[in-house]
């Protein structure tokens, strides 16, 4: 655990500047892989502690529970069976928000304040200011906010800022039984999973490496990985994310151009918020885009 | 454990078999993790099934379930053939080089003094050769063939890499590779631990399994040392506890063997428990069974205890046969029980044959279930469809339900797996009206007193004369109860060797069981618990976290039973000369005047060296005993046995004895023996465990291990899934002699056909979390197929290996 | 940069109408944005230990109300204990949902009997419950309690009523449960630990 701001640095669809002059360190999440039993005790605190219950699943033929991301699953273990060199591995990933520092849902969101990112690299999402457009969803490249079929909202984990606001770990960083997860300053992690790198490697595993993807200009969440050069073997972890091209031109060379033709679709989305409330996006669009975007 | 949690972080390496503790102990596997971490420790896992625990070793085998002593004996047969073993270890400290009684045979797959009828052994042959005085005879060479070291040796030969990988199924470079790595830790500096469990424990071979890992650990000299031991990971919070308190027909509280209608009195029953010295100089502690019998009647009887009624000897009620959980519903089954009482126990989910357990609760006249959730138990008569078949109005057993607090509403005690006992302070009420396990307990016992005091009845003494100094008689207090459990002094307490001495004041709290007596000066409720509430007060509820040893032993936390000690047999840890082993990690030494170091020293304090004081001291021999003359009913030296439901047409081992194709001690009851499956009908073997999200019967009524572990499967490897066109999430029927249920199939790489005996054997794996009552989607009992048998020795039922067929459903 | 015409136009027109409003000052205008409150920062700590396996981590049960006397205390959170030396405030999945265990809706709340034959229970006060239950123990070692055996010894036992004890009871609830039953002359006692 490092002192830390939680001063806003960034926040959606808000072109005031935030305050930059107040020092902060960076903290980030460390996921062992080579530690990680796959317990969930991690998804288990989280709800516990974030007061989320989802609904109770089935079984589909693996150990997946809940099989995936949702509104109140904001954490999730993701099972791989994989054979490599004759011998049999199980990867085990605990998925959930990276909190990448170039945070492709803060650049999408539309919401003023919506999603904010902290002076520490905390992205989190102001539930009282998302319109539910889902464009975070477009927006992350490891396919994690979910929207909420009870509220419309997008939730996914926030790192348990509320205690880290306290100095507190975060609730899966203190429950983890083995140690898999660590917290602390993004610099103490980085040496942290070097010492590990270097156990694994003589420990046969050649490969072992640090996941802190460039394409966002890293992460607060980052894994140890045994196959460093194969992320994908976990469960699809992307091999070079970046964010969603759509985001960048939104938010890039077209913004002059989208503000210039704005006041042409201005009345009729007053009318439209208006009448209905906040902006819905279509599933269909919603599911149409991401399937464009993704990668092969 | 001989050794606790946070000591596994000294290992070298460490092995996993007979049990997951990744998945059954995820917070004291940390440990584990730790010892990987920080000492470059190795973690082995052995187990039929690729689990959690595997997915994080170093090195992992399949092994088929029920072939354990065929693994281990390999073991030994490998240490020994490869002279891999801490020689001045094993010689000084083990029974290595005594004598044994020269009619002592093992032939055919039975030992001598078999009685086929009885399925019984006679050991006399089994005993060691005795001098004039008493004393085992030694031969200091280990070359006669008739000490313990040839007779191991040549058992065990009979155990090579292509037997163990006939029999067992895991390939012979593989069990090599784990050898290798075992061996290893024979240099005096290196050690092993084991962290086992239920994998062991529930077979017809259990109590061999974890005798065969012992000598193991023997053989490396890894005993008493720090990151070594033999190291049960229990399974509930106070199961350690429990059992201390020995809640079992066969003992009384701190293993005090209970009296049996041959112990007339009890001048014979004390006779038969204090054993004389069976080598020169050695502590013999169980000498004092008088004392810490004396003292638990003073505790139990109070002033009614006098020394001229022999301490009310005859009110202990005397056992006639064994009252075993499986004997208990085998008796209630035969229709001879008329009452029962299941205190936070659910034995229609958890013991084995749910069918036999079921029409026997209906026999009965009245059950009473104290528990904080409702069970499936309570629930045996009531129709849930498949799940629960019944018919109300045809069960008349009147069934009472009282519900108790949970470990948040009371204060207590609970003992850990590494005998550490915690006291915990309560954070609410109960919900309702539920009242604690002690209320409920002093409550009905309240009113059976007034009855027998009003109205008189079946020999009311023993109810009426019950010491209870509580000061509300309906509600003792956990601080009373356990102030009562350590002991005090009744009469002042005086130094043996200086009687003007007083060691403790009567009425005065024990400081430990050296003050306890037989004379009837001294209470305690439990022998080996004296200590835990001394004059200094409740050390159970001591917090100090500071280890000012390195190793983890944390000496001012809680209080460890006996007297403290962390690591037993810590006397082992050191040459015989009192000098560590292993001075980086130095358990205690000898300093020139006694023995003290980091831990509570398991030898007279100031026992020298040249006394040659041996450090197994609860042994009358002084060492530890790699034979086993006496305890152990199904021989001296472990043998492996199929499982009662063998996949195989016979014991490979001994396939022309048709009596040694399984344990040929174990109980087996009429009728049982019969419903035993046979391979050609069910093929597949079958072995229940537990997940990681789930405790037992219990966190199905947590809504968040609900969540993450929804509903009930099966596991099957992928070759089986094809050759039965069962696909991944398919739902597939599961069948024994004993009943049958649906699952979902998980179809995964973690389980593989194996190759035994010259044929492929397939694994289902099943886990056991569900029943008819919880917050997950309703499931079948899983003991509905498992075989009503137990281990010969514990008669803990054979849980991890049965037979099964499977098919789409 | 990879990006197909229909995917831009969707994108623009998709994101006009939300975000054009809050440039034009429709939108409700944001409050500070706020972390969630602290949820421990009045709340009573128990130490415990958690029930579940042998390893018997320490817990920490947070409470809420300040057991003054008008409050009830109500257990909202529990974490695991950092002085703990073997879980040093971890917890695995059981142990870090204890709270819906503590609350779940299969807690027995009262008393309750089943009548023989009959299909549902009944509550009844502990007071009925007591009374019926230590006369069905009475009846039953009154008739079968067996004084001396065959050989005329005194056995002084009791084997038609018999009890299973819990191994997640305290030490302090199994030792007393033991010295009633052995005081009772009971022999057909067993445990969970058995098995």
């Amino acid at each position: 655990m490092a002192w830390q701001s939680l001063d806003i640095r960034r926040r959606s669809a808000t072109t005031t500047p935030m305050p930059q002059v107040r020092e902060s360190t960076e903290v980030a999440k460390l996921i062992d892989i080579s530690q990680c039993i796959g317990c969930k005790a991690c998804q288990v605190a989280c709800m516990e502690w974030n007061d989320l219950r989802c609904e109770v699943g089935y079984c589909v033929g693996v150990y997946d529970n809940p099989p995936d991301l949702t509104a109140k699953a904001w954490t999730v273990m993701r099972f791989t069976e994989l054979e490599n060199d004759g011998r049999l591995e199980w990867l085990i990933r605990k998925d959930g928000c990276m909190h990448c520092q170039d945070p492709g849902c803060l650049k999408a969101c539309p919401a003023p304040g919506a999603i904010v990112q902290y002076a520490n690299g905390i992205v989190e999402f102001h539930q009282e200011h998302c319109i539910g457009c889902g464009y975070c969803l477009t927006g992350c490249p490891f396919n994690i906010p979910r929207l909420s079929d009870q509220d419309h909202k997008a939730y996914k984990c926030s790192l348990c800022s509320d205690r880290v606001a306290v100095g507190q770990v975060p609730a899966c960083i203190k429950t983890c039984p083995t140690g898999a997860l660590h917290f602390g300053s993004k610099e103490d992690m980085k040496e942290h999973a070097e010492q590990r790198i270097i156990d694994l490697k003589s420990r046969g595993f050649a490969n072992a490496g640090l996941y802190d993807p460039p394409g966002v200009e890293g992460t607060h969440v980052m894994y140890v990985l045994q196959h460093a050069d194969h992320p994908e073997w976990y469960a699809g972890l992307p091999q070079d994310p970046a964010i969603s091209p759509l985001v960048e031109v939104w938010k890039g060379w077209t913004k002059p151009l989208a503000i210039g033709v704005m006041a042409a679709g201005v009345l009729a989305s007053l009318i439209h918020y208006v009448m209905k409330g906040p902006n819905e996006i279509s599933k269909e669009t919603e599911k149409e885009v991401e399937n464009e975007t993704r990668p092969e | 454990m001989t050794n606790h949690w946070v000591d596994i972080k000294n290992a070298d390496l460490v092995l996993v078999m007979g049990g997951n503790a990744a998945e059954a102990h995820p917070c004291g596997f940390k440990w584990v993790v730790e010892a990987k971490a920080s000492r470059k420790a190795k973690l082995v896992v052995v187990d039929p099934r690729f689990t959690r625990s595997a997915a994080v070793s170093d090195f992992y085998a399949p092994i088929r379930a029920g072939s354990d002593i065929a693994f281990l004996g390999g073991v030994i047969h490998y240490l020994l053939a490869n002279d891999k073993i801490h020689h001045d270890y094993v010689k000084a400290f083990t029974n290595a080089a005594f004598l044994i009684n020269e009619g002592f045979q093992f032939e055919d797959g039975l030992f001598s003094g078999y009685d086929a009828a009885k399925r019984k052994y006679d050991t006399a042959t089994w005993q060691y050769q005795l001098d004039g005085q008493g004393f085992v005879k030694i031969d200091e060479t280990l070359q006669s063939p008739n000490c313990v070291f040839q007779i191991m040796k040549r058992h065990y030969a009979r155990y090579t890499p292509e037997v163990v990988s006939q029999v067992a199924g895991t390939p012979r470079a593989d069990f090599l590779k784990i050898c290798e790595m075992i061996a290893e830790t024979a240099a005096p500096d290196r050690t092993m631990t084991i962290c086992y469990a239920l994998g062991w424990t529930q077979h017809t071979v259990g109590s061999q399994n974890i005798r065969t890992m012992a000598m193991i650990q023997l053989l490396l000299g890894n005993m008493g040392m720090a990151g070594g031991g033999v190291n049960a990971l229990r399974g509930h919070a106070n199961v350690q506890g429990i059992t201390d308190q020995c809640l079992y027909s066969e003992v009384l509280p701190g293993y005090l063997s209970a009296p049996a209608d041959a112990d007339k009195t009890r001048a014979e029953y004390l006779a038969k428990r204090t054993p004389k010295p069976l080598r020169p100089n050695q502590m013999n502690f169980p000498q004092n069974f008088p004392k810490w019998h004396t003292s638990l009647m003073k505790a139990w009887y109070g002033n009614a205890a006098t020394a001229e009624n022999g301490f009310c000897y005859d009110w202990l009620p005397k056992k006639d046969a064994a009252y075993d959980v499986l004997a208990l519903f085998e008796r209630m089954h035969q229709g001879k029980m008329n009452g029962f009482v299941c205190q936070g126990f659910n034995p229609l989910a958890s013991v084995s044959h749910k069918a036999k357990v079921s029409a026997g609760l209906a026999k009965l006249k009245y059950l009473v279930v104290i528990d904080p959730l409702a069970t499936e138990t309570a629930e045996f008569w009531k129709d849930y469809g498949e799940f629960n078949p019944a018919d109300p109005a045809a069960i008349q057993t009147e069934v009472f339900r009282l519900p108790s607090t949970c470990f948040a509403e009371q204060d207590g005690s609970f003992t850990n797996s590494g005998r550490v006992i915690q006291w915990h302070w309560k954070a609410a009420d109960g919900p309702g009206e539920a009242m604690s396990d002690v209320d409920i307990v002093a409550g009905l016992f309240a009113r059976l007193r007034a009855l027998y005091a009003k109205d008189g009845g079946a020999f009311p003494d023993p109810v009426l004369g019950l010491a209870w100094p509580y000061r509300i008689p309906q509600r003792p207090h956990p601080e009373e109860i356990a102030m009562e459990i350590n002991g005090k002094a009744l009469a002042d307490v005086t130094d043996p060797k200086d009687p003007t001495k007083v060691l403790a004041k009567a009425g005065e709290q024990l400081a430990g069981f050296a003050q306890l007596r037989d004379d009837g000066s001294t209470a305690s409720g439990n022998w080996i618990y004296c200590g835990m509430w001394s004059q200094a007060g409740n050390l159970t509820a001591r917090r100090d976290p500071a280890d000012l040893t390195g190793l983890g032993q944390t000496l001012n936390w809680g209080f460890a039973w006996p007297a403290n000690r962390r690591i037993l047999y810590n006397r082992a840890s050191c040459d015989l000369a009192g000098k560590p082993w292993d001075p980086s990690r130095a358990v205690i030494k000898w300093d020139g005047a006694k023995w003290g170091g980091n831990d509570i020293p398991d030898m007279r304090p100031d026992a020298k060296p040249e006394e040659g004081v041996m450090p197994f001291i609860m042994n009358p021999e002084g060492v530890a005993r790699l034979f086993a003359p006496e305890r152990m009913v199904d021989g001296p030296l472990p043998e492996h046995y199929e499982p009662f439901e063998t996949p195989l047409d016979g014991n490979p081992m001994h396939p022309n004895n048709p009596q040694a194709v399984s344990n040929p001690a174990a109980r087996v009851y009429p009728g049982d023996l019969e419903s035993f499956a046979k391979a050609k009908d069910f093929p597949y073997v079958a072995t229940t465990y537990r997940l990681v999200e789930h405790f037992h019967f219990w966190t199905k009524h947590s809504l968040l291990n609900a969540i993450t572990q929804p509903q009930q499967f099966v596991e099957i490897g992928e070759e089986l899934a094809r050759e039965k066109g069962i696909a991944n999430g398919d739902r597939v029927r599961v069948r024994s002699t004993r009943g049958q249920l649906t699952a979902v199939a998980v179809v995964t790489k973690r389980l593989r056909a194996l190759e035994v005996d010259g044929r492929k054997i397939h694994t289902v794996g099943m886990p056991i979390h569900w029943g008819f009552r919880g917050a997950t989607h309703p499931g079948y009992i899983t003991n509905t197929l498992t075989p009503f048998v137990g281990d010969a020795n514990s008669q803990t039922p054979e849980f991890k290996a049965f037979l099964v067929n499977i098919e789409k459903a | 940069m990879n990006v197909t015409r229909r995917q831009f136009l969707k994108v623009t027109a998709a994101g006009l109408g939300s975000s054009s409003l809050a440039m034009l000052g429709f939108s409700p205008q944001p409050a500070l944005a706020e972390i969630r409150n602290f949820k421990l920062a009045r709340t009573t700590e128990t130490r415990n230990t958690c029930p579940y396996c042998s390893v018997s981590c320490g817990v920490l049960i947070y409470s809420l109300g300040d057991k003054s006397k008008n409050a009830r205390a109500e257990i909202i959170h529990i974490e695991g204990d950092p002085d703990n030396p073997v879980n040093r405030g971890t917890l695995c999945p059981k142990g870090a949902g204890l709270l819906d265990m503590i609350h779940s809706a299969s807690r027995l709340k009262h008393p309750e009997v089943r009548e023989a034959g009959s299909s549902e229970w009944k509550r009844i006060t502990w007071d009925d419950a007591f009374t019926r239950i230590a006369k069905h123990l009475k009846a039953d070692r009154d008739a079968h309690f067996i004084k001396t055996n065959a050989d005329g010894a005194t056995v002084n036992r009791w084997n038609t009523t018999g009890f299973l004890a819990s191994s997640a009871a305290s030490n302090e609830a199994g030792y007393l449960t033991h010295k009633v039953l052995r005081g009772l002359g009971v022999v057909t006692l067993d445990t969970q630990a058995r098995i």
